[in-house]
């Protein structure tokens, strides 16, 4: 996930090249001409078998591979995790780079897909039959793993927002759950003064968070067109978000705590962190990392900016993408396939996964799922209602794993200084403009 | 080790055994010269090698000469950085060395109860990793539930956020401090333990007091102790890494990602993709701290002269 803390794992890494060389040898028995424009036949390509090398690091995976080895004997798969997000891409794009030891299979969040599929790193899955699997998966992740024509991998989870909020804390003090963001920024207003240690959430300036924000306030500051990019930041949408979440900074309704630190964790249990907007798959990380305030959560809608709407975006979630350098591509199109709209959906989700199949997100057995960390609460119908609402039409940079590096040196000055949010945004636009001219794109402002 | 096998053949007129010996001393340094080839001339060759060229995402590599470097010379991220670790330099090192120097001293002096104790705690945080006791600090810096939180709550003060922008160097400075202190210390007394002890006694038969002692005998044996300790720390000022890199995910506003020459590296490096780039950024720095310190060592000569 796009959240997790970017530790440098770095001997994570290492363990993952000490890896390659297991699986140099790994036979391919699949060709990889011709068959372009005509959907695999899964069953002789699994018969036929060969072995698979995995990079990915969702935990949910592991107990997929094990069934899929029992059910295809002949397919050897290696699942690797050579490090989550960022270190990730950096072992993927060294492996990639060095033309040697790239896996055939890798996972690839949304906001780092088109970083690969433009440098023609990812192959095009259109051809192996991922384009009969239109209205498979929910809208907004099968359009983040399309560049131009192509399909460059199968999404496997999603993280469509919605607003996480401690109800014991909105009690006590009297304030209701919003459902607008003016309501938004009254409740932060009330909680704050009721008692100057809660915050209605904490923000510190995250790249993931701001984007997916303005996402759903419907602007789109990329525009992506093969290597022609735009990037404006003053756009509507973009303004809506900076304007409002401005009067949260300056009215410092916000806990400057960052996320994922051990303090933000202890505001989560301790109530002083009051709610959180954040992507479909948060639930896990609040029962494994928050066991302090067990049964005090709930999940409510995401905020709206018209009272009544349904706008919601995505926030964080990643695809499973067949490499380019893989010379079985097949092989691995029919291992992602079974992962991620086959058996294996069902697998992950009951190890706690967010699917992005509609079939799933549809069924009653996942909806009527009560959740005793949110008080019995149906978590999941929120959560699969919000992944009906994604705004259509969002793009990422074809860069943005570096764009988002750079965040805090820009829009992140916002939350410590005079800067305004605005100013922010303009100053992280200029910088992307600048690093995507020297990257050999056509950006402008 | 070269030389003693120089010595132990004796020149002959024989023109089989010269070679014979040339060849014997280059089995004996062989296996250095291979490790040091490998493993130091070879990266820095390549580092070399790589300032040379552009890789894009789009367009892929080419030469560009010494396009990068003249990049670099006017890049304000690069020097904000530099000047950033030399007013760090400036400041803490002179702290550093002056405790280091008086714990060093205080413990020869000979005064001091539990001494063994004394040395042994204030070298102990040393044996902690930069990244272990950055962390530790990180917690503790904390305004809400780390100790400068408990404090505030105890005292009913407010003290400033020490990973605040305005003082997040100084944090950073105390922890190199801690970490830092006991090593050079250890350096000094060690320095202090081999001067001899007939300088003392003459000393004394002469009624010198012991500021006397400290300011004409002790301090100027060990010049060349201070002059390898201060060119240490310049080396592991300008190499600045391991801490800011760790605050940076409690204080991400905070610390940039160049905030400190070898951070603007690894994150040119790791997040950018610009590994050309990134080793002009490496090669120019290694040569302005190569420059750095052997004027100081040059310094440190001349007086000792």
């Amino acid at each position: 996930m796009t959240a997790l803390p970017r530790t440098v794992l770095r001997g994570v890494a290492l363990a993952g090249a000490a890896t390659l060389a297991l699986t140099a040898c790994g036979g391919g028995s699949a060709d990889d001409g011709g068959t372009a424009g005509e959907p695999v036949d899964t069953g002789s390509v699994l018969e036929d078998g060969g072995e698979l090398l995995v990079w990915a690091w969702e935990p949910t995976l592991e107990q997929v591979v094990e069934d899929f080895e029992a059910e295809y004997p002949n397919v050897d798969v290696e699942l690797a995790n050579v490090g989550t997000g960022n270190d990730a891409y950096t072992a993927l794009q060294n492996a990639i780079a060095a033309g040697s030891g790239v896996p055939d299979v890798a996972q690839v969040e949304y906001y780092a897909l088109p970083q690969f599929a433009i440098a023609e790193s990812l192959a095009d899955l259109g051809g192996l039959g991922a384009s009969e699997l239109d209205g498979t998966f929910t809208p907004g992740p099968w359009a983040s793993v399309q560049q131009g024509d192509g399909i460059y991998g199968l999404p496997m989870d999603s993280g469509p927002m919605a607003l996480f909020y401690n109800e014991e804390v909105f009690t006590q003090h009297g304030v209701a759950v919003p459902t607008t963001w003016d309501e938004y920024v009254e409740a932060g207003r009330a909680l704050h003064a009721a008692d100057p240690e809660v915050y209605i959430t904490s923000d510190s300036g995250d790249a993931g968070f701001t984007t997916s924000m303005i996402w759903q306030a419907g602007g789109k500051p990329y525009t992506v067109d093969g290597t022609d990019v735009t990037i404006d930041f003053t756009d509507e949408g973009s303004a809506r978000f900076a304007e409002m979440w401005q009067q949260m900074v300056d009215e410092e309704l916000v806990s400057p705590v960052a996320g994922w630190s051990d303090e933000w964790y202890q505001g989560l249990g301790n109530g002083t962190i009051a709610s959180l907007i954040i992507g479909a798959w948060m639930p896990a990380n609040l029962e494994s990392g928050v066991e302090a305030a067990a049964g005090k959560w709930r999940v409510a809608p995401m905020p709206q900016w018209e009272a009544g709407g349904s706008d919601t975006a995505e926030n964080g979630g990643s695809a499973l993408s067949v490499t380019a350098a893989s010379e079985q591509q097949e092989l691995a199109y029919a291992f992602i396939e079974y992962a991620n709209a086959g058996d294996g959906v069902q697998t992950r989700i009951d190890g706690g996964a967010f699917p992005a199949t509609v079939a799933e997100l549809e069924s009653e057995e996942f909806l009527g799922k009560e959740f005793p960390y949110f008080g019995g609460q149906k978590v999941n119908e929120v959560l699969a209602q919000s992944a009906q609402g994604v705004v259509e039409g969002w793009q990422y940079l074809p860069f943005q794993v570096y764009a988002n590096s750079i965040f805090n040196d820009t829009v992140g000055q916002a939350y410590v200084s005079d800067i305004t949010l605005a100013e922010g945004l303009a100053d992280w636009q200029e910088a992307s403009v600048a690093y995507g001219n020297e990257q050999g794109f056509t950006v402008s402002d | 080790m070269a030389q003693a096998v120089v010595v132990a053949v004796p020149p002959t007129s024989g023109s089989g055994r010269t070679r014979r010996r040339s060849w014997t001393g280059w089995g004996f340094v062989g296996p250095f010269m291979a490790v040091f080839g490998l493993v130091f001339l070879a990266p820095i060759a390549y580092s070399l090698y790589l300032s040379l060229f552009r890789q894009q995402l789009v367009g892929g590599n080419a030469f560009v000469g010494l396009e990068n470097f003249q990049r670099a010379l006017g890049d304000p991220n690069l020097w904000e950085g530099f000047f950033r670790v030399a007013l760090f330099l400036a400041v803490q090192v002179p702290i550093m060395l002056g405790i280091a120097l008086l714990v060093a001293l205080a413990l020869d002096g000979g005064r001091l109860y539990g001494t063994a104790f004394f040395r042994i705690s204030i070298f102990l945080p040393y044996a902690v990793p930069a990244v272990v006791a950055t962390l530790m600090w990180g917690f503790m810096y904390g305004t809400r539930f780390g100790l400068v939180g408990n404090i505030n709550d105890a005292f009913g003060i407010a003290m400033p956020d020490p990973l605040s922008s305005e003082l997040v160097l100084a944090s950073i400075g105390n922890i190199v401090t801690w970490e830092f202190v006991g090593y050079n210390m250890l350096i000094f007394y060690s320095a202090l333990r081999v001067i001899p002890a007939s300088l003392y006694e003459a000393a004394e038969i002469d009624g010198a007091g012991q500021w006397r002692v400290i300011t004409a005998i002790k301090l100027p044996a060990i010049r060349g102790a201070l002059v390898i300790a201060t060119i240490f720390s310049i080396i592991g000022s300008f190499q600045l890494f391991s801490e800011p890199v760790i605050l940076q995910q409690l204080a991400p506003n905070a610390i940039s990602t160049d905030y400190t020459p070898n951070l603007y590296a690894y994150s040119l490096s790791f997040s950018g993709q610009q590994y050309n780039y990134s080793a002009t950024v490496a090669i120019i720095m290694g040569l302005l701290t190569m420059l750095v310190a052997y004027l100081v060592q040059l310094r440190g000569m001349r007086k000792e002269a």
